[in-house]
């Protein structure tokens, strides 16, 4: 019975962990930052462990124990207390070394840290928004300057350095992955110095409550080999792509005469709006509304024609669409490539 | 005996807060035509024409969601471009107790909507009605004209006024009664 119940325990644990591999997992670490992180809380967690065991042993040791009863219970031993004293200054040293010594590992650690950027070759500057990312590319030429959302294109094994900061309210940065959680406060710059080992994709979750669609705030972090990502840079830049097909071309013009044009930017057509994501090449994307929901004509068309319904407390306002018009849009947008 | 009656009352004040006010973020489009004939001008044979009321504008107008909701799509869309932040420029200042073209709900919100002679643009199909009703419950609040209870709080830049809960009731011009 009783290893019945182990075994169930072993395998509860086991399916439990599982959890902690994968895109978004602190204990699966892809990059230096990250993988520095782990160790020092696994070291940590196994040292204070060992005290932890040592001190139970050494509390169960006189409790299992009972020392025989003196004949006279008040008389003094001078070899009893010293040997206790002696016991006690170990203990209080050992302490001491391991405090100062988890101290200076942790000093260290964030030594580490903080020389992960120091030579940052980009620089990208990450607004958060209630409740998606806005992911600018600075650029010493204005014309190559990149403002895209939600997804983070960095290339692979280079240290890039993010500028975080907020519109409305605090939000945090957190790609367990990559890299420990930092704030994006409102009229304050923070500086995170990321770098992915190896390509993949990473996911990142605000990490700080930030309003009723806190847990639906995720972000992408892709890293490229570095010229696949300069080429998908490149594509960005471009223009919206020109809208092919009587729907399509009915969607743009539904687009920019609609509501959607007041907080939306397409580049290369006169829509404009910063306040909400840049549409120029949505369908690239592989998320809707910062991770809520996979690309698809399908989804484009749940979240144009119910934005509340997928994110309840959304600024995307309901907008008064017949089917025919809604179609239209979905088709213009699918082709944002 | 006592112990529990603490209990209950601790209960019944932790409860208390439960109580909010409710926000209607998917109203019902079908409400949300607005559609009422207003008049652009006030030059009516026989004097002015009533103004029609509409049951959203008794909804908006005391609602603190739609008042802060109001007030952020006011900095979105740029209205400061010509109303500075309420302190008028090139469009009329709308924190003063005059208004061109009345002070009620329905009247702001045919101003948006359809727009008025001298520069005020149109805005039917470019803002959702419910949206418009919301920009002109925050433009009456501007005045003095929302309960200071519902009425938004601090702004985070500069302003040409105190934030929309500290302004002088529109009712007694900030004079005691």
């Amino acid at each position: 019975m009783k290893r019945l119940a182990s075994i169930a325990f072993a395998t509860a644990i086991a399916l439990f962990l599982q959890g902690c591999a994968g895109w978004q997992s602190a204990l699966d670490p892809k990059g230096p930052a990250a993988s520095e992180l782990a160790w020092l809380i696994w070291f940590f967690t196994g040292l204070c462990a060992v005290v932890w065991v040592l001190v139970m042993a050494a509390l169960a040791v006189p409790l299992l124990m009972r020392s025989r009863q003196h004949a006279e219970p008040l008389a003094l031993d001078a070899g009893a207390d010293s040997r206790k004293l002696r016991v006690v200054m170990i203990a209080v040293g050992l302490t001491a070394v391991i405090l100062v010594g988890l101290t200076l590992l942790s000093f260290f650690a964030n030594r580490t840290l903080a020389a992960i950027g120091s030579d940052a070759a980009l620089t990208i500057r990450v607004t958060g928004h209630q409740w998606w990312w806005e992911v600018r590319y600075e650029d010493a030429t204005p014309s190559r300057i990149l403002t895209t959302a939600n997804e983070i294109h960095i290339p692979a094994g280079e240290p890039v350095r993010l500028l975080l900061t907020s519109t409305d309210v605090i939000h945090s940065f957190w790609v367990p992955s990559l890299s420990g959680k930092l704030d994006l406060i409102p009229g304050r710059m923070n500086v995170l110095d990321i770098k992915a080992d190896k390509p993949g994709v990473y996911r990142g979750q605000c990490a700080e409550f930030c309003g009723a669609q806190h847990a639906n705030m995720g972000t992408f972090i892709i890293a490229e080999p570095r010229a696949k990502f300069d080429a998908w840079w490149n594509d960005q830049l471009e223009p919206a792509a020109v809208p092919t097909g009587d729907e399509a071309k009915a969607g743009e013009n539904l687009f920019l005469k609609r509501p959607c044009v007041m907080c939306h930017k397409i580049g290369g057509t006169p829509a404009g709006g910063t306040v909400a994501p840049d549409l120029t090449h949505l369908a690239s994307r592989q998320t809707l509304a910062a991770g809520t929901l996979t690309m698809s004509r399908g989804n484009l068309a749940a979240w144009i024609a119910d934005p509340q319904g997928v994110k309840p407390g959304s600024h995307m306002p309901v907008v008064d669409l017949s089917g025919d018009e809604l179609n239209a849009i979905v088709a213009y947008l699918e082709g944002l490539k | 005996m006592r112990p529990v009656a603490a209990l209950l009352l601790l209960a019944s004040l932790a409860l208390s807060a439960c109580q909010r006010e409710e926000r209607d973020t998917r109203p019902q489009s079908a409400l949300g035509s607005g559609e009422q004939p207003t008049p652009v001008t006030t030059l009516e044979p026989g004097g002015q024409r009533p103004s029609p009321t509409d049951n959203k504008a008794a909804s908006f107008e005391a609602n603190a969601f739609h008042l802060s909701e109001g007030k952020r799509l006011f900095g979105w869309f740029n209205c400061s471009g010509c109303h500075a932040n309420g302190g008028g420029g090139m469009g009329p200042a709308l924190m003063d107790e005059k208004w061109i073209y009345g002070s009620s709900m329905e009247s702001i919100h045919a101003t948006i909507r359809d727009g008025r002679p001298n520069g005020m643009p149109s805005f039917r199909d470019k803002i959702p009605d419910d949206q418009i009703w919301e920009l002109a419950a925050f433009v009456r609040s501007l005045s003095g004209n929302a309960p200071s209870s519902a009425a938004p709080s601090r702004n985070d830049d500069m302003m040409a006024h105190p934030s929309e809960n500290r302004m002088p009731d529109a009712a007694t011009l900030g004079k005691s009664p």
